[in-house]
């Protein structure tokens, strides 16, 4: 067992999920098999194989290296004030609303 | 004229509502009543639109009318994956958490579907977040295969191949990021086409994985697949991904013949866990390729069993990223009396994810977390590497290649879901494209297609970045052959 119940403690805090115990134990020996399957990954030798975040960098760059996604920094209407709140639970009008953020 | 409306392709469709044989309105009423009468069985849609579909109908009537040209996809009835948004209607992506949530905007393919005529009928089922490979992860309820009830439809996309396998609508549009087009396409009997990274827009996609998400058509003909890819293929400046790469007539290069076309077949998709109807199947389509005046090249894929491992760790890290938006702030569920914010983040997602996405979640925060990062998500990434460097050599050799979509046809409902590795397995053969980033396209195998008797098999034709010319124009000679 390499992922304990102190691990998926620890990690649904970083993820802010809140899990009851028998989520808790699934989550357990859910992580062990999966994990345990990508283990298989361990038998390649990547010395020296640069890691690929997106297939975007194989084909995105120009002969300059750079992306022709990036364009011209230029303001533009975006989503209007009503839209984005209209679908908020709380606000006052003006802001979303949460609760308060001194203690987490 | 009596159109059946099972079998109706785009072409038909759009000449039929230019002759005046029949309107827009009434195609798009003929699907709303098949739709009302074997819906609650199938469970494809989640939500009907029928404001917006007939307002689109009306208007495409008047210019039948008026005999003025129509645009491509005029009155086409159409469904909608529900993780793409549609403006003012609700937009759930399958999942508790969005129950509510009404699309502020339109998703760009959606929009370039409609400024092409079609009509949306309304949104698909699908797995929660996309998140699944049999529709059983949808919050909201299971798809059942229309060929088969007892069986799942496949997933994510599980509800856009249902719809069209079922006659609900003529296309859908679906998205994929390790096979959720293609695997679900597989099962229902119908074609499904996850495009080039980069070619069609994910602007209004609820995402999943950033760097292997897709979207694409679910059709009953590659013909169909050709016409709506050169509908939502092509650079669009709300989404920094879609590539600039011209959209060729994908209609115009389906009449080139497929002889002297270079196939290759991986020795690595033909193993074990293959169930041997699906080998024979593909097979079959080998030897009419070859029959056709292919080069059938036998090649290898060395790293193929790596890509379940790579794709899983990839995309949950990815997914961990891209879901610490929903937090109970500004749009989705809140939990009630939170006394504080962390509190509220918490049991927000707590009550509104379900436990597939929790799951994938709390893996990928995992593969990313202080400790483990280099051993899980760079480890993959380099992996993710000879991945892609295994296409690159092969694309040297070969035009084309065909493997299995599936390793097993549709499976029972609830035969995999307590099991999530067993389920992960069955993306096997699909998970490479998205994350080497080449298009690929599953079209039925077997003879009779859509009508056969027993449980669909689906053939994939894999090809080069940006050369869906090439994947389609195989996938069409597969369609001829099997009659």
């Amino acid at each position: 067992m390499k992922v304990t119940e102190q691990d998926v403690l620890y990690v649904a805090d970083l993820a802010s999920l809140e899990l009851t115990p028998a989520e808790q134990s699934a989550m357990v020996h859910d992580l062990n098999a999966i994990l345990g399957y990508t283990d298989m990954l361990n038998e390649l030798d990547t010395t020296g194989v640069e890691p690929m975040a997106s297939v975007s960098t194989i084909f995105a760059a120009d002969e300059k290296g750079e992306s022709p996604a990036l364009r011209a920094d230029q303001p533009a209407p975006g989503l209007s004030h009503d839209d984005a709140l209209r679908n908020a639970p709380d606000t006052d009008g003006n802001f979303f609303r949460v609760p308060k953020v001194i203690e987490r | 004229m009596k159109l059946s409306l099972e079998t109706l392709t785009i072409a038909a469709a759009r000449q039929a509502i230019q002759q005046k044989a029949i309107t827009a309105r009434a195609l798009a009423e003929g699907y709303y009543t098949r739709i009302a009468a074997a819906d609650e069985t199938i469970g494809a849609f989640l939500s009907l639109s029928r404001e917006r579909a007939f307002a689109q109908a009306d208007r495409i009537d008047q210019l039948a009318q008026r005999g003025d040209p129509l645009p491509p996809l005029a009155g086409v009835p159409m469904g909608i994956k529900d993780v793409l948004m549609t403006r003012g209607l609700v937009t759930t992506a399958g999942s508790k958490i969005l129950e509510n949530f009404i699309a502020p905007y339109d998703a760009t393919a959606v929009a370039r579907l409609e400024q092409a005529g079609a009509v949306m009928l309304g949104k698909l089922n699908c797995d929660e977040f996309a998140m699944g490979s049999s529709n059983e992860n949808s919050a909201y309820r299971p798809v059942r295969n229309p060929r088969d009830t007892t069986r799942v439809p496949g997933g994510s996309s599980g509800g856009s191949a249902a719809a069209v396998a079922a006659g609900f609508a003529v296309a859908t549009l679906g998205t994929d990021t390790g096979g959720s087009i293609r695997q679900p396409a597989a099962f229902c009997g119908v074609v499904g086409l996850c495009p080039t990274y980069g070619r069609v827009s994910r602007y209004g996609l609820i995402a999943f994985a950033s760097s292997l998400d897709h979207v694409g058509p679910l059709t009953r003909t590659v013909r169909d697949s050709a016409i709506l890819l050169g509908v939502i293929a092509g650079r669009d400046p709300l989404d920094s991904t879609s590539s600039d790469v011209p959209v060729p007539d994908y209609t115009a290069a389906l009449a080139q013949d497929v002889k002297g076309l270079r196939i290759g077949v991986a020795e690595e998709y033909f193993g074990e866990g293959l169930d041997p109807e699906i080998a024979a199947a593909i097979e079959q389509v080998i030897e009419r390729l070859r029959a056709r005046g292919c080069e059938i090249v036998r090649i290898s894929l060395p790293h193929t069993k790596y890509a379940i491992p790579t794709y899983y760790i990839v995309a949950t890290a990815e997914a961990s990223a891209n879901l610490a938006r929903f937090d109970g702030a500004r749009y989705g569920h809140r939990a009630c009396n939170a006394a504080t914010l962390g509190e509220m983040y918490r049991r927000s997602r707590d009550e509104g994810f379900g436990p597939e996405v929790k799951r994938r979640i709390m893996l990928g925060t995992y593969a990313l977390s202080a400790g483990y990062y280099d051993a899980y998500y760079l480890k993959a990434q380099r992996v993710r590497t000879l991945l892609t460097r295994d296409f690159q050599q092969t694309f040297t050799r070969v035009d084309a290649v065909i493997a299995p979509t599936t390793p097993t046809p549709a499976f029972k409902l609830g035969e995999k879901s307590n099991d999530p590795l067993a389920m992960y397995l069955s993306d096997i053969f699909t998970v490479t494209a998205n994350l080497t980033g080449i298009p690929g396209i599953s079209v039925p195998a077997a003879a009779g297609g859509n009508t056969r008797a027993g449980p669909p098999i689906g053939v994939q034709v894999l090809g080069r970045h940006f050369d869906e010319v090439t994947v389609l124009r195989v996938a069409q000679a597969i369609e001829q052959d099997r009659g």
